[in-house]
């Protein structure tokens, strides 16, 4: 009950605040702009309301990049992951080249990419896998060499193959470590998503903020965010239930 | 099976943990092992196990001396349980024939006789994180005797519990290899212990260790437990174990 009380009392307070203080023309005469430039709660729900249709089209439109992607991210970082985990001349080979992969800035990569591949899915797929598998890899291959020596030790002596220990000790013990690392990637695959999207598309939530951008619409800018962040919460949330239902012991 | 250890040595890098130790064990019998602590008592066993090689000697489980043919004799207990909390209490006790290849109902169904037989019956699906530490020790040796291994390593087996409970799980030890006897070498720093539960008890000197004296147990696993350890002949040589223990770490 606290759970949902505590977080709901919160945001409903900010949102008063808002309210309050953006109706009042406060936040306007502070912030030195024309009024609609700062709209107030009630007004980008309405307008969350009233582009309902053209929301939705846009929002289907990156869920399927986002959730596309995601899966990419997973299947890259636990392959790399599981490799690394196998083989220390990968762990060592690769390792530089995970971390690397992160210092490129996705802002001067997602334009190269939109330039090589086009407008298509493509460049959407890999700018959000480039940022979701690197949280992935790191949290599971830590998960998989935090197995204990003594359990590993246990598992020879009871006949067990090189195999049986990965997968009836190691998968086990990496698990609560991969969701860890699938969570913190699904709260950033938006980001990636409106990254890829302002690099070059014709569709998506990401193209219509920048377009909305461009005309003031500074309302339904706020109601697309808004249904960026239900699409992260409601990964983040599914995976949480995954985690649960999967990961029993803990 | 027979065990039989010849002018055995074992150091890590320079730190000499083992000098020069002999050590037969009859098909059958149990040998107890005390020592002061980190004198390389479970050192001595992970080389029985085939988990480790010795830097010189001999190691030799039922004539066969390599550590993959030890490693196939021995079963180990590890100090504390190692039961994997990802599986129920019988799918543990069951995890060396799960290893050899049998499927789960197999492995459950050898496992279950040993629950019926060794009073954990009704706690077969229990989780290990839902037992108790006497019950869990249980599950830990079951899973060594379900190995179906002839030499039994175990190390410290009842450390971790109250001496109430060790005394119960002594006695219940005790009636376990009446009924199912192995070979096994009990490494532990109680000589009550290990004199309760062997036939012979060697006690080891500070590391680098030898062994400084050895002990016939004069009422090996007894049934009546606590008139065992309180007659005249068992004090008399539980006190010569302790002078041996104390001159040999000196």
């Amino acid at each position: 009950m606290k759970r949902w009380l505590y977080p709901a009392l919160l945001i409903g307070l900010l949102i008063g605040l808002w309210q309050l203080a953006s109706s009042t023309g406060f936040l306007a005469e502070v912030l030195d702009v024309e009024e609609f430039l700062v709209p107030s709660p009630a007004e980008i729900a309405s307008s969350l309301w009233e582009n309902r249709s053209l929301l939705a089209e846009n929002a289907w439109v990156t869920l399927r990049e986002i959730v596309f992607g995601f899966a990419c991210a997973v299947a890259i970082g636990l392959a790399f992951a599981v490799a690394m985990h196998l083989s220390e001349t990968v762990r060592l080979a690769a390792y530089p080249l995970v971390v690397a992969s992160q210092t490129i800035p996705i802002l001067v990569l997602a334009p190269i990419l939109a330039i090589w591949f086009g407008y298509g899915v493509v460049p959407k797929l890999a700018i959000i896998a480039l940022v979701c598998f690197f949280p992935i890899t790191i949290a599971t291959l830590d998960g998989l060499r935090s197995v204990d020596p003594a359990a590993v030790k246990l598992m020879r002596t009871l006949d067990a193959s090189r195999w049986q220990i990965f997968q009836r000790v190691e998968v086990p013990t990496a698990l609560p470590s991969f969701f860890s690392g699938a969570k913190i990637a699904a709260a950033i695959a938006p980001i990636g998503a409106v990254f890829a999207e302002w690099a070059g598309s014709s569709e998506g939530l990401g193209r219509l903020i920048l377009l909305d951008n461009g005309q003031y619409q500074v309302a339904r800018m706020f109601a697309s965010v808004l249904v960026l962040s239900a699409i992260a919460i409601v990964l983040y949330s599914l995976l949480a239930l995954a985690e649960r239902r999967v990961v029993t012991w803990r | 099976m027979n065990l039989s250890i010849a002018a055995v040595a074992h150091s890590y890098g320079d730190l000499r943990t083992i000098e020069r130790l002999d050590l037969a064990v009859e098909p059958q019998g149990v040998v107890g092992l005390v020592g002061p602590s980190g004198c390389g008592k479970s050192t001595l066993l992970e080389l029985i196990c085939g988990l480790l090689e010795p830097s010189a000697g001999t190691i030799a489980v039922g004539g066969a001396e390599s550590a993959n043919e030890r490693l196939a004799g021995c079963a180990y207990m590890p100090q504390r349980d190692q039961l994997l909390p990802w599986y129920s209490a019988i799918d543990n006790a069951g995890l060396a024939l799960r290893n050899r290849g049998q499927s789960r109902a197999q492995a459950r169904e050898s496992a279950a006789a040993l629950f019926e037989r060794f009073g954990l019956a009704g706690f077969e699906a229990s989780a290990p994180q839902d037992l108790s530490g006497g019950m869990r020790q249980r599950v830990a040796f079951l899973r060594t005797l379900v190995s179906g291994k002839p030499v039994l390593a175990l190390d410290e087996p009842f450390a971790a519990l109250d001496a109430i409970t060790r005394g119960e799980m002594q006695e219940w030890l005790a009636a376990a290899l009446r009924t199912d006897p192995r070979t096994v070498v009990l490494v532990t720093h109680d000589v009550e212990e290990a004199l309760y539960l062997a036939d012979r008890v060697a006690v080891l000197s500070a590391r680098p260790a030898r062994i400084v004296a050895e002990l016939r147990a004069p009422h090996p696993r007894a049934a009546d437990r606590d008139a065992a350890i309180t007659d005249p002949a068992f004090v008399a040589v539980r006190e010569e174990a302790l002078r041996a223990l104390h001159g040999g770490s000196r």
